[in-house]
């Protein structure tokens, strides 16, 4: 064999671990009854959620929970298919937080809870602007 | 309205388009025509170019002139701009959106088009018609017309109304709004002036190589192409190199997430082709040495370009969407992308396979102590690192495509992206420095064993000597940093042994080895901010809020009151108090000094602003802040050996865009940063709760505490003149004067008590920085005494975060020599093309 086959064949070797592990490492999107599912099982890999914040019919969020330092706090969070799920986030709140139209939050179940490890937000961007400021009104 | 200079720039961007066309079909011909028909060709060719380029320029003019002159009627002034914005940030502005990046690109493109042009002799043909092919695609991107129902790019030049269906234009459809939406703030940075540039620069070079190799199979010049492409492949590397550095600099400097690079979908996105680019760059040298390594020169060269393409399509279709923490705008262009993408692999596929048994390769075995053999190792190595952070980067198209044929796919990036890729990119990291430093010694002679035995014997000592010394110092115990740390340092002594000798032969083979030593500092540099960043700001209060809570969670963070000074670490940390920028005064003051006024980015100054015991404003001058939305949280540092210092981390707050950005600032020593950041503070919108009122009664000189302050009553006196209060001749006004003494200094509250028209008024005074206020509740001239009213509130807070980055200059300056050392690189291959050249060969 020549030495550069026996190269091709590591370099190939190297590849489908790095495919292997990608698969491996990779995260799932589920929703909260799902990564409950799969928390009672045992498995406590770290999952994405989508969904967005608890709001009021006047679009006030509920359920936000400051720790008395302020340094983490609890909400309550509804994913794509409705479930509610209290979840907590060791970090001081962001502060476009109560703004966002969407959550994701990364993380896993630990007992009732579950715990954000990451909390990325989509916030109502210049990018989705529909208004114009005229004066001091918007239209 | 202004119709004339949108309608002029829209007409250039469809004449670039067509000049574009006819441009790509004039060069082909040139290219492929006889000898009596070229000159023609090549002069109708350049004529063409040249108008397309002044058509660009014409571009670049018309949508820049639209952002300076403040036409909101125009959707990318609006959007993009606003009128407060000085004209370096117009500059950027110009290229926040996709629109304008496209421009930029084209115009680089066409800037090296003219370069080319006039570099070349032979060359121009075939490598002008794949520039002007390219330029044709880009051009698409921004023409903003519509072809049977499909729309064909997205014009930098459509109004407002035309982008908007906003309610008002329906009534006026010439309504023009008072001001645009503004600058993104986190892009209102110098590094956002020249990062974006650069990087495009690095983009639009990558193409040069893809040019020539493309041209080289075309034509049949299989082997020539490499000589004149390698310059370039330098040179992009470089460009491209540094334009990645500045935005992970603009992102330790300006971003909050505590460092430089984050793995996100973007960073990688353009991390790849540069991986690649370099392995391309090697092989292409190895080719120039020893005639072997053709075929991987030409399959990487085109890879180079290919993954550039991906990445654009990555960045620009809004396909990332969810997995990057990078907001892009959806333009719809994802089908013309991805056309484009297609196109060139399929164009480069054709040729390589039409020309691919006639591509030269080395028969005869790699010997193992041969340079080809460590360099083509290295460039695997590279490839590998590149197709290691590729393969998660693509999941969301993985995602697109099952959902293409009706599956469903959830797979979502890894959760711990950091870590992940770490995981790999570390080792790939310890081979190259390995590589690095071994595949020079070959690079220069040809070794038998005990050659290469006895020229590696003092590196490898004094690698280990000097690295056992580095970990025994740091307490270093993680065996993969102790192996990356020990082969950059091998990198290092192996790089100066060689850069020791082939300088005194000749600076311009120097290079290599200078680049080679800077990429093993960086690689140093990583290792230690990254691997040994330190959160100085733990929280080891040991309270634990929930009793759910799982007890391993450490708290990163540090809540500081004002005025109350922390201990962190081995520093002790006060917060001061918020501070604003003012053009009149040097440094900072104090934001409670400052009554903004009605009129955008002026204030009234309510004390005198000093600076250094120099009065630069007096009391109720009027000053223009440097940028209204940027406050400062003044953070005082102790450190245990008695050096004390201050930090100012920025919290920016952008109502037109409901944005509140915050921003590190970072305290810089040559052996390490201390980077600090403000994770939150009190809502500024959120109404104040002052506590139930404490009455006192005293008299003049008594002492007495005010929110756990010592205060004195120190006089009343009467006042002729109170502010926006008009006194008639029976009106009376007093005002006390009260000394708190604060931890930092006294202060003066003054709450006045008047009687207007037989109406009590009382003006409450507060001492922002005490939390406190007072009012002057009643005057009883029997007693002798007065009564005061004394409310108190929670003292300003701040949380924030502070951690350590030992040897991240390291990691700056190790950049530097790569950039010398690739311009001493370029210089040296580039006289080589131009002696040839001038030969009449090429």
């Amino acid at each position: 064999m020549k030495k550069t086959h026996i190269l091709g064949i590591i370099v190939i070797g190297i590849a489908i671990m790095i495919i292997v592990s990608t698969a491996g490492d990779a995260s799932t999107y589920v929703s909260f009854d799902e990564a409950k599912a799969l928390a009672d099982k045992g498995n406590d890999n770290l999952i994405h959620v989508v969904g967005t914040l608890k709001k009021d019919a006047a679009g006030n969020v509920l359920g936000i929970e400051k720790s008395s330092d302020m340094l983490s706090f609890a909400f309550v969070m509804i994913d794509d298919k409705q479930n509610e799920q209290r979840v907590i986030y060791n970090e001081p709140m962001p502060a476009d937080f109560m703004r966002s139209e969407q959550v994701v939050v990364i993380g896993a179940y630990k007992s009732d809870y579950f715990v954000a490890d990451k909390i990325l937000m989509k916030c109502p961007s210049k990018y989705q602007e529909e208004e114009v400021q005229v004066g001091s009104v918007l239209y | 309205m202004h119709y004339f200079v949108g309608n002029l720039g829209h007409l250039l961007v469809i004449g670039a388009f067509v000049l574009s066309l006819v441009s790509t079909f004039a060069y082909f011909q040139y290219t492929v025509s006889d000898e009596i028909e070229k000159p023609k060709w090549r002069n109708y060719a350049r004529a063409v170019f040249y108008l397309h380029s002044i058509a660009i320029f014409g571009v670049v003019f018309a949508l820049f002139y639209i952002i300076n002159s403040q036409y909101f009627e125009y959707y990318y002034a609006y959007q993009h701009s606003s009128k407060l914005l000085p004209i370096y940030y117009q500059i950027s502005c110009f290229w926040e959106g996709q629109e304008g990046s496209f421009l930029l690109w084209l115009f680089w493109n066409v800037l090296l088009g003219i370069i080319i042009i006039n570099t070349n002799k032979f060359w121009e043909g075939p490598t002008m018609t794949v520039f002007s092919l390219v330029q044709s695609f880009l051009t698409s991107m921004i023409l903003g017309i519509m072809l049977f129902d499909v729309k064909l790019g997205s014009s930098p030049f459509i109004l407002l109304r035309d982008a908007i269906s906003a309610p008002i234009f329906q009534i006026n459809p010439d309504f023009i709004p008072e001001d645009g939406t503004g600058l993104n703030p986190l892009l209102q940075n110098y590094w956002m002036v020249i990062h974006p540039p650069t990087l495009f620069l690095g983009f639009a070079t990558t193409m040069i190589p893809f040019a020539y190799a493309v041209s080289g199979l075309w034509i049949g010049k299989l082997r020539e192409w490499v000589r004149p492409a390698l310059p370039w492949a330098l040179f992009s590397t470089l460009v491209l190199g540094v334009g990645i550095l500045m935005g992970a600099y603009w992102a330790y400097e300006t971003l909050n997430f505590g460092g430089y690079w984050n793995w996100d979908p973007v960073e990688n996105a353009i991390y790849v082709p540069w991986l690649i680019l370099v392995g391309s760059v090697h092989m292409m040298i190895v080719f120039r040495k020893s005639n072997t390594a053709l075929k991987a020169a030409l399959i990487l060269t085109i890879t180079t370009f290919i993954s550039v393409l991906y990445a654009t399509f990555l960045t620009r279709s809004g396909i990332l969407g969810d997995s990057s923490v990078h907001s892009f705008t959806d333009l719809g262009l994802s089908g013309q992308l991805l056309i484009y993408l297609i196109a060139f692999v399929g164009l480069s596929v054709f040729l390589l396979i039409r020309a691919w048994k006639r591509i030269p390769s080395g028969e005869e075995e790699v010997s193992t102590y041969s340079r080809e053999f460590w360099i083509f190792i290295g460039t695997t190595t590279l490839c590998l690192m590149g197709f290691q952070v590729i393969i998660p980067t693509s999941i969301p198209v993985y995602n697109a495509i099952v959902e293409l044929f009706g599956g469903i796919s959830n797979v979502a990036p890894p959760a711990d992206q950091i870590g992940f890729y770490t995981k790999f990119q570390m080792w790939f990291a310890i081979a190259l420095a390995l590589l690095s430093g071994t595949g020079q010694f070959f690079y220069w002679k040809k070794m038998s064993p005990a050659e290469l035995k006895d020229a590696m014997l003092m590196p490898v000592v004094v690698a280990l000597i000097l690295s056992s010394a580095v970990i025994l110092i740091s307490k270093m115990t993680a065996p993969a940093y102790m192996l990356l740390l020990t082969a950059s340092v091998y990198s290092i002594v192996a790089n100066l042994k060689i850069l020791s000798t082939v300088i005194r032969s000749n600076y311009k083979l120097s290079g290599g080895s200078i680049a080679h030593i800077g990429v093993a500092m960086m690689l140093i540099g990583i290792l230690f901010s990254s691997g040994y960043s330190k959160i100085v700001s733990m929280n080891n209060t040991g309270l634990i809020w929930h009793k759910d809570f799982p007890e391993e969670i450490n708290r990163n963070n540090l809540l500081l009151f004002m005025h109350e000074p922390r201990d962190m670490g081995e520093y002790t940390l006060t917060y001061m108090g918020m501070r604003q920028k003012v053009k009149e005064v040097p440094g900072y003051v104090k934001a409670e000094d400052l009554e903004p006024l009605t009129i955008p980015g002026k204030a009234i100054a309510r004390q005198d602003l000093t600076n250094d015991g120099h009065v630069y404003a007096s009391e109720g001058d009027t000053v223009s802040y440097i940028n209204q939305e940027n406050s400062y949280f003044e953070v005082k540092y102790v450190r245990a050996n008695g050096k004390e210092f201050t930090l100012y981390p920025r919290v920016q707050i952008n109502e037109t865009m409901n944005m509140i950005v915050y921003s590190p600032d970072i305290d810089r020593n040559i052996g390490q940063d201390l980077y600090t950041h403000v994770r939150t503070f009190p809502d500024p919108e959120e109404e104040v709760t002052w506590g139930d009122m404490e009455e006192k009664t005293v008299q003049v000189g008594e002492q007495f505490f005010v929110n756990d302050y010592v205060a004195q009553f120190e006089a009343v006196e009467r006042i002729q003149n109170v502010p926006q209060v008009t006194l008639g001749e029976q009106d009376v006004a007093i005002k006390a004067k009260i000394k708190l003494m604060g931890s930092f200094g006294e202060y003066l509250a003054e709450p006045i008590y008047l009687i207007k028209d037989k109406l009590v008024g009382r003006i409450p005074d507060e001492v922002n920085d005490l939390a406190a206020k007072i009012t002057l509740l009643n005057v009883n001239p029997e007693e002798n005494n007065f009564t005061l009213g004394i409310h108190t509130r929670q003292k300003d807070w701040i949380i924030l975060e502070a951690v350590e980055k030992p040897l991240i200059n390291v990691l700056w300056i190790g950049t530097f020599l790569l950039v010398i050392g690739l311009s001493i690189a370029i210089h040296r291959r580039y006289g080589e093309f131009v002696k040839v050249r001038d030969k009449g060969l090429e």
